[in-house]
């Protein structure tokens, strides 16, 4: 008999389940504390102004909607690639997906000056701006990850698997791509106005989505008891390496491009030599501890087989891609704008300077809330839907541990 | 739809247009004098293409520390000090609609200043980003945000290549009624439309320029005086590489 997975809800009825819904819903409270207090007062208690308009809650939301594409390729590998053995990782990758983009958007939503008036950026649409067509991607992947779950988990829907998982997949490469249009089509700033962007974004979402994804599914197999074996650690964490490989790969075309030409150069100047916080953000954040520390762990001959090791390169892809959110999103607005070439300007409007900005706790507060919405999401969705499989053993899994064997996936919980 | 935000707008202000409007009726002779080529639009009459208000600055003329026309705009639009608003926001969180900004020539070391504000883009880029289609730009070539459906998410300042948009960063009391303003969304110079529509023929800017560097007028009007004045002299758009044409136009840059 062929060995088949099997997906079950998680029992999630110890005090240590509990506990860790309890830390995800407090933080979110606390969020959503931090919002009523923003929203309360206004910005003007937030470190924002007019020099930095999008503060640490943007640094958040989009890590988090581009990380929730990402997550959604473990998925897309299996269903869109056919590559059998990421089938049962996709329930889990499709969840995140929905989850991580749910928090991004709760950021998003709440930082603005009227949170209130939501309704109308559903109802006044202006198709001229990048923004107002991502207000159509988001609900369109909801629907699209929505269905693509549905389809994974019922039976009579399960033929239909890849088509709607190409679905999802064109759907998310179009997501992604609005969310660095965003920046890549504001002509305006020289840390933005680049189309290399949008597929820097897409790269980094790989990277950042799988991150999060290999530390999520390891702490759920581990939490749950569930077996979780070698083959789908090695696999994940060696396509963890290429997607490293890939965003180090965009970072220096993005920069070098820049760099070509003498207009960036100030700006270049800034990001990578003198720019005080962001320039240690982008060598100690964003290229060291998210781009060559995760790659050297992951290839290391010793440390890549150790699990806590992989662990640690995850945690690191995630904090390195924060710290490239901050550098790219505050960094490009604290770098004055070229409105006069060729003068020194200076005014009571911050024209010519480095603009500061030092983030409030209520604006982290509302970041960490992003994320604890989508934790939270996603560790109660595990308990009240088989989401997890039984066994990611390497009995099941690698196709070279019984050559005699396939792996066949199951669509429902065997109740038994 | 545009048409509608516009009247919407009018609205607002022409309740205190009305008795203004009124005496231009009343009293022609001595109301032409003042307006000039500008003249108050009735009410059921939207913004006409056929002008495109914008300003003529002659930076040669602006005198260094002068801010006279900053604090004209201040206290016609009621902001800054012309408004006891904004006390609990920092400085770099207060509503600046005009700026006087120094520009040293980095060669030469010579300095010379102008002010700066909206300048009123016949392409705006604050207009195509807007995802609700709050920032708008009349038929007569001013833009400005519709305070009912600004969502505040500050898209169109990012955008912006002039650095010309604040954002409110508290509740506001102390407004003009010809001015509305209001926490969470994102205001500009708005060319004085008040003004302009009631008949003023000009903005407090120019107004209160009392070195004449600041003219306002109808671009679209080969005659106006600030047409005649382009067509005279060497003038420049700021950022004209974007090619947004811009409404406010500058010499002696």
């Amino acid at each position: 008999m062929k060995p088949v997975v099997h997906y079950s809800a998680i029992e999630g009825r110890s005090l240590a389940f509990w506990g860790l819904l309890g830390t995800f819903g407090l933080f979110l409270v606390l969020g959503l504390g931090a919002v009523w207090v923003m929203e309360h007062n206004g910005h003007h208690v937030t470190g924002m102004n007019n020099q930095i308009i999008w503060g640490l809650p943007h640094v958040f939301a989009v890590f988090m909607i581009i990380a929730a594409s990402g997550i959604l390729n473990v998925a897309s590998i299996a269903s869109v690639f056919g590559k059998k053995m990421y089938k049962p990782l996709s329930r889990l990758s499709a969840l995140m997906a929905i989850a991580f983009l749910g928090g991004g958007l709760m950021v998003l939503m709440l930082d603005l000056g009227r949170p209130d008036r939501l309704v109308i950026a559903a109802t006044y649409l202006n198709p001229k701006s990048v923004f107002a067509w991502n207000i159509l991607l988001y609900p369109g992947f909801f629907a699209a990850v929505g269905a693509y779950i549905w389809f994974m988990m019922e039976r009579r829907m399960n033929r239909y698997t890849h088509q709607i998982g190409l679905f999802a997949f064109v759907w998310r490469l179009l997501l992604t791509t609005g969310t660095g249009s965003i920046f890549g089509f504001v002509v305006a700033r020289n840390g933005y106005d680049a189309a290399v962007l949008a597929p820097m974004f897409i790269i980094m979402s790989f990277g950042f989505g799988l991150a999060i994804y290999l530390l999520s599914l390891m702490a759920t197999c581990r939490w749950t008891g569930r077996e979780l074996g070698d083959s789908v650690v090695r696999q994940l964490k060696n396509l963890l390496g290429v997607f490293i490989a890939a965003m180090f790969y965009f970072v220096f075309v993005f920069h070098l491009t820049s760099l070509y030409g003498t207009e960036n150069h100030s700006f270049e100047n800034f990001i990578l030599v003198d720019g005080g916080l962001f320039t240690q953000l982008f060598w100690i954040g964003w290229v060291g501890v998210g781009l060559v520390l995760p790659l050297a762990i992951v290839y290391h001959p010793s440390m890549s087989k150790s699990r806590a090791w992989i662990g640690i390169a995850c945690a690191m892809v995630i904090a390195g891609g924060l710290a490239s959110m901050y550098v790219i999103i505050i960094g490009g607005q604290a770098f004055p704008m070229s409105i006069f070439p060729g003068f020194e300007v200076s005014s009571s409007f911050g024209d010519g300077q480095i603009a500061s900005y030092a983030p409030s706790i209520w604006e982290l507060g509302l970041g960490i809330g992003g994320i604890a919405l989508a934790l939270a999401m996603t560790t109660f969705a595990i308990k009240v839907l088989p989401f997890v499989p039984d066994s990611l053993s390497d009995e099941l899994m690698d196709p070279h541990y019984t050559p005699a064997k396939e792996v066949e996936v199951e669509a429902e919980t065997d109740a038994a | 739809m545009n048409e509608q935000k516009i009247d919407q707008y009018r609205r607002d202000f022409f309740t205190k247009a009305t008795a203004t409007a009124a005496t231009g009726v009343i009293a022609p002779g001595v109301m032409l004098m003042q307006v000039g080529q500008a003249q108050a639009r009735p009410l059921d009459q939207a913004a006409s293409n056929k002008n495109r208000w914008g300003l003529l600055i002659d930076s040669n003329k602006c005198a260094d520390g002068c801010s006279d026309c900053v604090k004209a705009c201040e206290s016609e639009n009621a902001w800054g000090s012309g408004s006891t608003d904004e006390q609990k926001s920092d400085a770099g969180q207060k509503a600046q609609w005009i700026r006087t900004v120094t520009l040293k020539n980095k060669l030469t070391s010579k300095e010379h200043q102008l002010p700066m504000m909206c300048q009123h883009c016949e392409q705006p880029p604050c207009v195509d980003v807007c995802p609700t289609g709050a920032s708008f730009k009349r038929a007569d070539g001013i833009v400005l945000v519709d305070k009912h459906i600004c969502i505040g998410c500050r898209y169109c300042m990012m955008a912006c290549p002039y650095k010309a948009r604040s954002f409110i960063h508290e509740d506001l009391h102390d407004q003009s009624p010809d001015v509305p303003r209001g926490k969470g969304t994102v205001e500009s110079c708005t060319l004085c439309v008040h003004k302009i529509d009631r008949g003023d023929g000009t903005t407090a800017c120019a107004e209160a320029c009392t070195h004449q560097a600041i003219l306002f007028g109808d671009l679209n009007d080969p005659n106006s005086t600030i047409s005649i004045e382009m067509k005279k002299h060497a003038t420049t758009q700021i950022r004209a590489d974007l090619n947004l044409n811009t409404g406010v136009r500058y010499r002696g840059i």
